[in-house]
Parts: structure tokens; C-alpha cells; sequence
């Protein structure tokens, strides 16, 4: 049992270290290490347009999709060499955010289903970061149930035409093109009658509306269609299998092993340690370092779960699924610690800004964004649900509307 | 990175799993439970055999001189199998107490007893209610004499010889605390067993009349090799603690899938799901937090002191929330004699204060922490 590379390992950590300390935008450094909770920000510059340039030279670099084949813009590179690429990286790999959904979850998706044209054609300039991706699956009555979705795409000739509405959908504004799943049968039972499509964000009838958050910040959006003609050509998968193909973007969502996640406690930490009570620091209370030691060893329980999963690609094996805990837990900590931090502040708690007494308004920001995290990328019930489904081997629910067309499935509760 | 146990070690896992299913199934948990016997004695005889008391223990000394990493897989299995043996007792805390601490005579005279099974020791630490505390240690040591109340000693009943914490100074300080080793079949001890809420693993409480004792250890170095024993036993008691958290897991999960209610298996329903998805997540936290924990103690590390309290606090929550949460999925049933499911509840509410309580390692992790961000 060790921490250390292999030989290969640590000859390929060099040379990526080397290229990071030569190439990397070090001018962002400070801005960027700031911090570990608040949404990224560059007070004078666009972050996507860094986010853009950087990508970019990381694929002249070849250290783009650097786990995709060289022929798609990647570099070929094993799945532990990525994880030793991303901890090189640093904090340069909070730049790529405006590109993830494109190299997580789209670029898998058109790699699988896609015809070798179109591969050629949309992934090197994914990869590079020239063209932005979004994914277009959500939608106001379709998130968890999302194979409930009611958004049509009907034939017409060589097209499809396109009506309806997606929610929740990161980087809309921005995005040159997006992996988009419509109804293309309404007839035949949910899981039936889906086809999954990509589509220029430019098209005629696409509009992209921002959506004011319950946390008062604007990040994600609501993407309307209006008669858009999407070509057959551009369909990934069979018409009607559509569900079958989300399953290769869904599944990657939830693969990304060693992207450490938010917990709050080293912030919680500091804060306990200079937070003055009636009594004497905050870190001396009993009850405070009670709970503290238990988030405490939940992070660290988290790192080490993702150390296991790391070691398992080094041996070139597949990583079990302990994984999956990793945003379940998480993010029901980042609640709790913020709702805890602003116990301890009293009746300031409430007051946000750049207050002293409540260190700049940090945990009453992470109080009002936690929800989300709970939410995104699968609830927390739908995280337990594929925990005791995939990996304790427990039964599916019951689905009532299995079998039923999905035109005739009730659309209203009461 | 090789943050795992090796084929090798996974393999002396996997004999010591077939083992133990073999010469531990429930049935022979139950002989001890129900008052048959003090310990499981054939058991015992057979872990000698196997080299499993013995696997940390210098092949100079009688044992197999395989390592910690190896214990530490045995340790989960034993925890697994709910072993009804004073293993903990006499395995983690006396022989390293006798590792970190003994003369080489001292070695020499109890380390191949312990290996081979002739031997069972222990700690005697507490004295009634409370954490490890050099404050708390009451009992004298004179001129080689000892006198006061031990309470609870694990495994103190039937026992073969004591580590005891005695006061050698007249204050409060750590200085004041020295070990000594105690045949607990001499004259002016005085053994009498206590009842607990696991009887699988038995408690006693010790008497010492000018009991005749033998330092362990320098006069005055008692506390900081308490400490360490202590440390080292957090690890390893925190694989038992995995290993019984993983198979009351398995048994909710089982029965979750045999038990039909409503028409349909109990498993089916969210509710019940989602308290086994729980425990899972706590049975995961605990293992990786317990692996991180073998690692310093196998490389002795400089982060030994804080990961053990993070591997203690993390496995004694896992366990504790398994065993509990085990019940609750076999309903009723689950609240007989008849089924194992308390077995594993006292266990792990059981050795869950063994060590010290949970809030005395939160403390100890929160110290720890601190000390490692001044520094």
C-alpha cells in the first residue's frame, strides 16, 4: 500500500508537469485558487473566452480529451494518466468548465453513435474547445423522470422539425451545438419513443432564455424550440432508441473519478478555528468539534474512496462502484455546514455582503446554492435509488406507466 | 498509486473468510452468547494454527512476521464473523502494548504465547466510567506492587496476564502514569467477570492487592505508549468494526430481497432502499478511512494519531448505523433471540465505547488536526 506513481506514472506526471509550468495562464493563478465554493470568476476577463484559449492550447498541446483517440482531437491516453493529467492541471482545470458537458457527456455520446464523418467532423473542434456543447434533456416536467419528456420532433422528409422546451440547461448561451432527446413517437410507451438528435444552437427557432435562480445567480437556462428543422442526418441512434443512447451520456455523468467535489470543511475548519464565542474560540466548544470531526471524516472518507478508485486504474482495472456515494454526500454536507456556520454566528447569521461578522457573506451564499447541489446531475433519491438498484442488487420500483402509451399517461397530479 | 491491499494480502482475506465461515458460523457466536462458555476455546486453538494471532508478530518472537496490513484483513474478518474470542484483547492491545513498550525478555516471554495461542492478554486501563484520561488512573504502583480497581478490562475474565496503567507519580500529568505487566494468576489479583451488553466479548473487573508486578517500559513513559496502543487499536478495531457493518449491510439487503409484504419483496420500496443505500454509503466512508488508517500504521507514519481517530470515528458511525439499521429492515423479526441481527447491534454498540467513546476521538481528531495545521 502506497501513494506512489509507477515509473511510467511518474515519467508521464513529469513531462505533463513540465508542459503545465511552461504553457499554463499563470496570471489567473490567484484568482482562480480563491476558492473552492463560490463560482469561479475573473474580475476583468470573459471565463469562457480564457476558458477558450487555454483549451485551445492544451490541443495543440495534445493534452485536450487527452483520454480520446488522437483521430477525434485526444491523445490516446489510459484512464490514469487523465486522472494525473487533471491533478497537474491544477486549478487551470476550473478554466475548463464552460467545456465539460461537451467532453463528459456529449462528445461520449456522438464517439458511441455517431457515423464516422461526423466524428471526424464535430469532436477534434469539441475537444479544442472551438466549438461548446451543451446537453438538452431536462425539461419543467421531465428531471428525475426525464424519459417523461414531451418535447416532439415529427418527420418531414429528410428532417425533423422540432417543438417544445428544455430546462436547466448549462452553458445554452454560449454553445455552438447541442445533444438534444425529443419524442419522436407518442404512441408507444415512454422509454419507446425517444430519438436522440445534435443541432446548431443557431438554428432558426432556438431561443435561449436565462433563468433567475433561487439563489439569485443565473447559470443555467431555459432553451425554446420553435419549428427547428434538425436533418435526419444529424439523429444518433435508431429513431426510437433514443433512450438506449442517453444511457451512454448518462453513465458518463456519473464516471468522473478524482474531480475532488466541494465539502466545505476546510472552510468550516478555518472558520471554527477563528470564530470567537462567549465562551472562547469556537473550536474548543465540544459541541462544535463534534460535529466537525464528523464532516471531517466524511471528506476525508470521500478522498480516500477516490484514492481507491485511482488505484484500481492504475492496475488497469475498472474501479468499483464506491463512486457513487460521492455527490450524495457531499452535498448534503455543504448544506449542513453552511446552515451550522451561521448558527454559530447568531443573529448576524442572516446578513450577507461583505459583512465581518459573517466573513464576506461565504456560508450564506453556500447555504442559498446548496439545494442545487443535491439536485443536479440526479437528486439525492435518485442516487440511492441507482446505489440500492446497481450496486446492492435491490429491485426497481414499480412503474405504473411501463406499459402504457405515453399519450395516455396522466400529465397532472390532481 | 497503490492504495490497496495486495493480491497476497487479499488472499490470506479470503482464507481467513473461509475459515471463520467454517469455524465460526452464528451457531458457535450463540454457545458464548448464551453463557456456554467463557470464549470459543477450539476457535481460539485453531486461529494459533492458522498464524493468525501471531501475524504481526516477529518471526524472532514466535509469529509470522507478516505485518500490520495483513492483521488488518484479519481483523475485518473477525469482525465479520462476530468471533466469540478475546482476540482484540489480547492481539491489539497487549501484544503491541509488548511490541512498542517490552524488553527483549519481555518479548521473549510473552510474544510466541500469544502466537500460539497459550497465552490471552490485555489492557487494563479504565477505572469505572469515562475516557482515557491520565487523571483518571487511581491505582497505585509501590515499590513493584500494585494496588486498586480496574474496570472494565476486556476479556479480563479469562485472561492470562494484564497490561496495567498504574499511577507511579503524584500528580495529574502524563509522567505520572507507568505500565507494568501482571500475571493475573498470582496472588493479590482478584478476577470477577462483569456482565455487558456483548456477552460474546466479556468484561471483568480487576482487584490488585499488592499484586506483584513487572514494569513495562520506562518509569514515567506509560501515557505516550498508552497512547500509541491505543492508536494502533483504532485502526485495527476499526476493520472488525468494517468488516461487521458490511455483513449487517448484506443481511438488510438479503432479507430486503426474501421478504414479501404487500406483494412485493420489502426491497422494492423506496423507503427501504433508501435506508440501505445509506448504509452503504457509511460502510464505504468507513472502509476508505480505514484503509488510510492501515497505511500510517504499516509505515508507522508521522499521521498515524489522526488518521486512526478518523478511521475510529468513521468505523464506529458505519458500524453502529448498519447494525442498527439491520433491524429495522427485518421489522419484527429482526427483534428476536432467534435471528442474528442483535448480535451485531450489541457488538457494535459494544466495542463502538471500547476504546473510548466516539466524542473522545472526535475530540482527539479535532487536536490532531489542529496540531497538523500550526505545524
Amino acid at each position: 500500500m502506497n501513494f506512489d506513481d509507477t515509473p511510467q506514472e511518474a515519467e508521464f506526471r513529469q513531462v505533463a508537469r513540465q508542459w503545465v509550468e511552461a504553457n499554463a495562464p499563470k496570471e489567473f493563478e490567484a484568482e482562480l485558487s480563491k476558492s473552492s465554493l463560490g463560482r469561479i470568476r475573473l474580475a476583468k476577463h470573459d471565463m469562457v473566452e480564457v476558458g477558450k484559449a487555454w483549451q485551445k492550447k492544451k490541443a495543440e498541446g495534445g493534452w485536450a480529451c487527452l483520454h480520446w483517440p488522437k483521430e477525434y482531437g485526444g491523445r490516446g491516453a489510459t484512464p490514469i494518466e487523465r486522472v494525473i493529467w487533471q491533478q497537474e492541471e491544477g486549478v487551470y482545470g476550473k478554466l475548463t468548465q464552460p467545456f465539460q458537458i461537451g467532453e463528459g457527456m456529449c462528445g461520449p455520446t456522438v464517439m458511441a453513435w455517431g457515423s464516422e464523418d461526423a466524428k471526424r467532423r464535430y469532436l477534434p473542434k469539441l475537444a479544442s474547445g472551438e466549438e461548446i456543447w451543451c446537453q438538452l434533456f431536462s425539461e419543467p416536467s421531465a428531471g428525475s423522470d426525464v424519459a417523461g419528456l414531451r418535447t416532439r420532433a415529427e418527420k418531414q422528409g429528410d428532417n425533423w422539425v422540432v417543438n417544445g422546451q428544455k430546462i436547466w440547461t448549462s452553458g445554452a448561451h454560449y454553445s455552438d451545438y447541442g445533444l438534444l432527446i425529443a419524442r419522436t413517437d407518442p404512441n408507444v410507451p415512454k422509454h419507446k419513443g425517444l430519438t436522440m438528435f445534435f443541432l446548431d444552437m443557431k438554428s432558426k427557432g432556438v431561443e435561449v432564455r436565462p433563468i433567475k435562480q433561487a439563489n439569485g445567480m443565473q447559470e443555467f437556462n431555459e432553451v425554446y424550440f420553435t419549428d427547428v428543422v434538425i436533418p435526419d442526418s444529424q439523429r444518433l441512434g435508431n429513431v426510437g432508441d433514443g433512450w438506449n443512447v442517453s444511457l451512454t451520456t448518462l453513465m458518463n455523468e456519473r464516471m468522473s473519478i478524482g474531480s475532488r467535489l466541494a465539502t466545505g470543511v476546510p472552510e468550516m475548519f478555518e472558520f471554527c478555528s477563528n470564530l470567537m464565542l462567549e465562551d472562547g474560540l469556537a473550536i474548543d466548544d465540544p459541541a462544535v468539534r463534534s460535529k466537525l470531526a464528523s464532516w471531517a471524516v466524511k471528506s476525508n472518507g470521500l478522498k480516500y474512496t477516490s484514492y481507491r478508485a485511482i488505484s484500481a486504474l492504475s492496475k488497469g482495472e475498472r474501479p468499483g462502484p464506491e463512486n457513487s456515494i460521492g455527490k450524495l454526500v457531499s452535498g448534503m454536507m455543504l448544506q449542513d455546514i453552511a446552515a451550522y456556520a451561521m448558527d454559530l454566528q447568531g443573529a448576524a447569521g442572516s446578513l450577507t455582503g461583505m459583512s465581518e461578522e459573517t466573513v464576506h457573506g461565504q456560508f450564506q451564499q453556500m447555504l442559498l446554492s446548496s439545494p442545487s447541489m443535491r439536485i443536479a446531475g440526479g437528486t439525492d433519491e435518485i442516487l440511492r435509488n441507482i446505489i440500492a438498484e446497481r450496486v446492492l442488487g435491490l429491485p426497481g420500483d414499480i412503474r405504473v406507466d411501463k406499459d402504457v402509451p405515453y399519450n395516455k399517461i396522466p400529465t397532472k397530479g390532481r | 498509486m497503490n492504495f490497496d491491499f495486495s493480491d497476497e494480502q487479499k488472499q490470506m482475506r479470503d482464507e481467513a473468510r473461509k475459515f471463520l465461515s467454517e469455524q465460526c458460523p452464528p451457531k458457535a457466536v450463540r454457545a458464548v452468547l448464551d453463557g456456554k462458555a467463557a470464549y470459543d476455546k477450539s476457535l481460539w486453538k485453531g486461529l494459533a494454527e492458522m498464524g493468525f494471532l501471531g501475524v504481526a508478530i516477529p518471526e524472532k518472537f514466535g509469529g509470522a512476521g507478516a505485518g500490520h496490513l495483513e492483521l488488518c484483513v484479519i481483523a475485518e474478518e473477525m469482525g465479520r464473523a462476530l468471533a466469540p474470542v478475546p482476540f482484540s484483547s489480547t492481539v491489539y492491545l497487549a501484544a503491541e502494548a509488548i511490541l512498542i513498550a517490552g524488553s527483549d525478555a519481555q518479548k521473549q516471554k510473552w510474544l510466541p504465547k500469544i502466537a500460539s495461542g497459550e497465552a490471552i492478554g490485555t489492557l487494563a486501563l479504565f477505572e469505572g466510567k469515562g475516557n482515557p484520561s491520565p487523571k483518571a488512573i487511581k491505582l497505585t504502583a509501590n515499590g513493584g506492587a500494585l494496588n486498586g480497581v480496574k474496570k472494565p478490562v476486556p476479556d479480563g475474565a479469562i485472561a492470562d496476564f494484564a497490561v496495567v496503567a498504574a499511577r507511579t507519580g503524584s500528580g495529574s500529568r502524563e509522567s505520572d502514569i507507568s505500565l507494568f505487566i501482571v500475571d493475573l494468576k498470582a496472588e493479590g489479583v482478584e478476577v470477577k467477570e462483569l456482565t455487558n451488553i456483548d456477552p460474546t466479548r466479556g468484561q471483568a473487573e480487576i482487584t490488585f492487592k499488592d499484586a506483584k508486578a513487572e514494569p513495562l517500559g520506562a518509569a514515567g513513559e506509560g501515557w505516550g505508549v498508552i497512547t500509541q496502543v491505543l492508536d494502533r487499536a483504532a485502526v485495527l478495531m476499526a476493520f472488525e468494526q468494517v468488516g461487521g457493518a458490511d455483513r449487517a449491510l448484506e443481511m438488510g439487503r438479503d432479507y430486503a430481497l426474501d421478504r414479501i409484504a404487500f406483494g412485493r419483496p420489502i426491497g422494492s420500496f423506496q423507503a427501504v432502499k433508501h435506508m440501505l443505500a445509506d448504509m452503504y454509503v457509511s460502510a464505504t466512508l468507513a472502509r476508505s478511512n480505514s484503509y488510510y488508517g492501515a497505511w500510517a500504521l504499516s509505515t508507522n507514519a508521522g499521521e498515524l494519531p489522526e488518521a486512526a481517530a478518523a478511521a475510529r470515528i468513521s468505523a464506529t458511525q458505519a458500524f453502529q448505523h448498519c447494525a442498527k439499521n439491520n433491524i429495522q429492515v427485518h421489522g419484527g423479526m429482526g427483534f428476536t433471540w432467534e435471528f442474528d441481527c442483535h448480535m451485531y447491534y450489541r457488538r457494535a454498540n459494544a466495542v463502538a465505547v471500547g476504546l473510548g467513546s466516539l466524542s473522545y476521538w472526535e475530540d482527539a481528531l479535532i487536536d490532531r488536526m489542529r496540531k497538523k495545521n500550526a505545524a
